[in-house]
């Protein structure tokens, strides 16, 4: 199982660190990052496999969220399943 | 790996643009809950409805999480209650305060199906169910109450459309200390749907299967703002715009109820397609039909908006979905939308113009206040008119009209939360009571020679 994390927020130093440790820690390994920026506006999308993860999903969802919060950050976890179905005809 | 603009899009939908499943609806049949003793029959649709609905809201806060997209409502419709009644002695609102028991046991915030379907005629039950509605409503908080009065099939039961214009006065009276909301809580159908999973005119229909799992998708503020980044458009761009749109919260819906439907080990049944508005701002039909062109919804041009918006929206659904049903097409209730509310404010709004746009859209005259004093035949009358449209275009229509008890054109009733607030309409000063005491049928329409 895939999922997404998407990061949104103002441009700070090791943002990427953080998450990225977060995921690591939970066992989730990170397959794909791409970054750009919106205006002022900072957005990271990651996918993550979080088939060997450690902990349950939401549990990784809520701890990515807190750690978005302290850094002044929206992040979003999301299983992938919802974009294949947007986006994909 | 996906577009990141995608991600960021659909992120933004959720955030900012209100998109959300407005709905997932737990269709229950109870036809094997029927009993010739009350008591028993009660007790049977307790006991099956706990066992079958048990995990329904926790699975919808499970996928909640998981996609990160709210579902604001579980509910869960029930075969027709008249038909439990027509084999039970005794009085009717004994299944209705089953039903509430039902409400607060699984944590569901509505089930719909207090209903009895008399488009032809009154069978055993049909009567004493419709006649119980407003106690009914009046003593539980949770259950809905609609009954079809009409169908292109067999016409409308000009009977019953006289006695529903009582109904709905005595439910609104019964109510009139708390917002008159007993009568927020029934619909009068012409041509009612057997899979709609919107309140309060849910319920599960005898042709389904013993249950179903039932989504209604929501989004018009993602429409709205798919279109306001299109200001030299024309209508052709605009249709097409809304199609893509259409497709891609449609396909939410599908995912989600699929998905529900797994956990739930409930066969899958339809996504409807529809754009329900909210009370928060930028969540509203009328803005929409704004952001196409109006200066205010119901300017002259609002019916052909409409009926432009509402076929986008089914042709963008319908490939998204492999199974599309329920009422699906946009929603024009006025209480419920912030457009409409101030459309109806400034005076650019009447009730002529929603009748009319109601031939074009889904579903009908929608949570519309009406004053206190206004008689049951006005009441009946109107409904009479809606049921036409409906009967003679094949399509369903509706009314939920409240009587603000107390009130007159101009006040305001409250109901708070995704009900909003309703501006007091104003409506014809002539009597129709003469026509409706008549009762009698009006017969089917003709199918051919359409001018």
């Amino acid at each position: 199982m895939r999922a997404v994390v998407a990061v949104i927020g103002k441009d700070t130093v090791g943002i990427l660190a953080k998450v990225s440790s977060i995921c690591a820690e939970c066992n989730a390994n990170v397959m794909d990052v791409t970054q750009t920026i919106m205006q002022d506006l900072f957005a990271m999308t990651m996918l993550i496999d979080i088939s060997s993860c450690s902990v349950d999903y939401n549990v990784l969802a809520d701890k990515l969220k807190a750690a978005g919060s302290d850094m002044g950050l929206q992040i979003h976890v999301m299983h992938e399943d919802i974009f294949n179905s947007m986006h994909n005809i | 790996m996906f577009n990141s603009k995608d991600i960021l899009e659909t992120i933004k939908m959720i955030q900012e643009e209100n998109l959300d499943i407005r709905t997932i609806t737990m269709g229950i049949s109870l036809l094997d809950c029927i009993d010739s003793d009350i008591n028993k029959s009660c007790e049977k649709v307790y006991e099956k409805m706990m066992r079958v609905a048990e995990h329904h809201v926790e699975t919808g806060e499970i996928i909640e999480k998981r996609y990160g997209i709210p579902i604001i409502n579980k509910r869960l419709s029930v075969t027709p209650i008249s038909m439990l009644a027509a084999a039970a002695k005794g009085s009717p609102v004994k299944f209705a305060k089953t039903l509430q028991r039902v409400a607060e046991g699984t944590g569901v915030n509505y089930i719909g199906g207090y209903s009895a379907l008399v488009q032809k005629g009154f069978a055993a039950g049909d009567l004493e169910l419709i006649n119980s509605i407003p106690e009914a409503l009046a003593e539980t908080s949770n259950v809905c109450s609609s009954v079809n009065v009409g169908s292109t099939r067999a016409g409308i039961n000009m009977d019953a459309v006289a006695i529903m214009g009582k109904i709905i006065k005595q439910s609104a009276e019964a109510t009139a200390d708390n917002h008159c909301f007993g009568a927020a809580k029934i619909v009068v159908f012409c041509n009612a749907v057997e899979d709609n999973p919107f309140m309060a005119g849910a319920f599960h229909g005898v042709g389904e299967a013993d249950c179903v799992l039932n989504v209604g998708v929501s989004g018009p503020g993602v429409v709205r703002s798919a279109l306001s980044k299109m200001p030299d458009a024309n209508v052709s761009e605009i249709a097409e715009e809304i199609k893509k749109t259409a497709f891609k919260i449609t396909r939410m819906g599908q995912l989600v109820g699929t998905e529900a439907s797994k956990m739930l080990g409930v066969p899958f049944g339809i996504v409807d397609l529809s754009l329900a508005p909210t009370p928060a701002v930028g969540d509203s039909v009328a803005h929409i039909l704004e952001e196409i062109g109006l200066e205010s919804c119901g300017a002259h041009g609002t019916t052909a908006a409409l009926a432009m918006l509402n076929d986008a929206v089914k042709k963008g659904g319908v490939m998204a979905s492999s199974s599309v049903g329920g009422l699906s097409g946009a929603f024009i209730p006025v209480s419920e939308d912030a457009g409409m509310i101030d459309a109806v404010n400034c005076g650019s709004l009447s009730i002529e113009k929603l009748e009319a746009m109601t031939a074009v859209c889904s579903v009908g005259l929608d949570m519309i206040a009406v004053p206190g004093d206004t008689s049951a035949d006005t009441i009946s009358a109107i409904i009479a008119d809606e049921a036409a449209i409906g009967m003679v275009n094949s399509k369903t229509t509706a009314v939920r009209v409240i009587p603000a008890i107390g009130m007159k054109e101009g006040d305001t009733l409250e109901f708070g939360g995704l009900f909003g607030s309703g501006p007091v309409m104003k409506l014809s000063k002539f009597s129709s009571s003469k026509f409706i005491s008549r009762g009698g049928r009006i017969p089917a329409p003709l199918q051919s020679l359409k001018n």
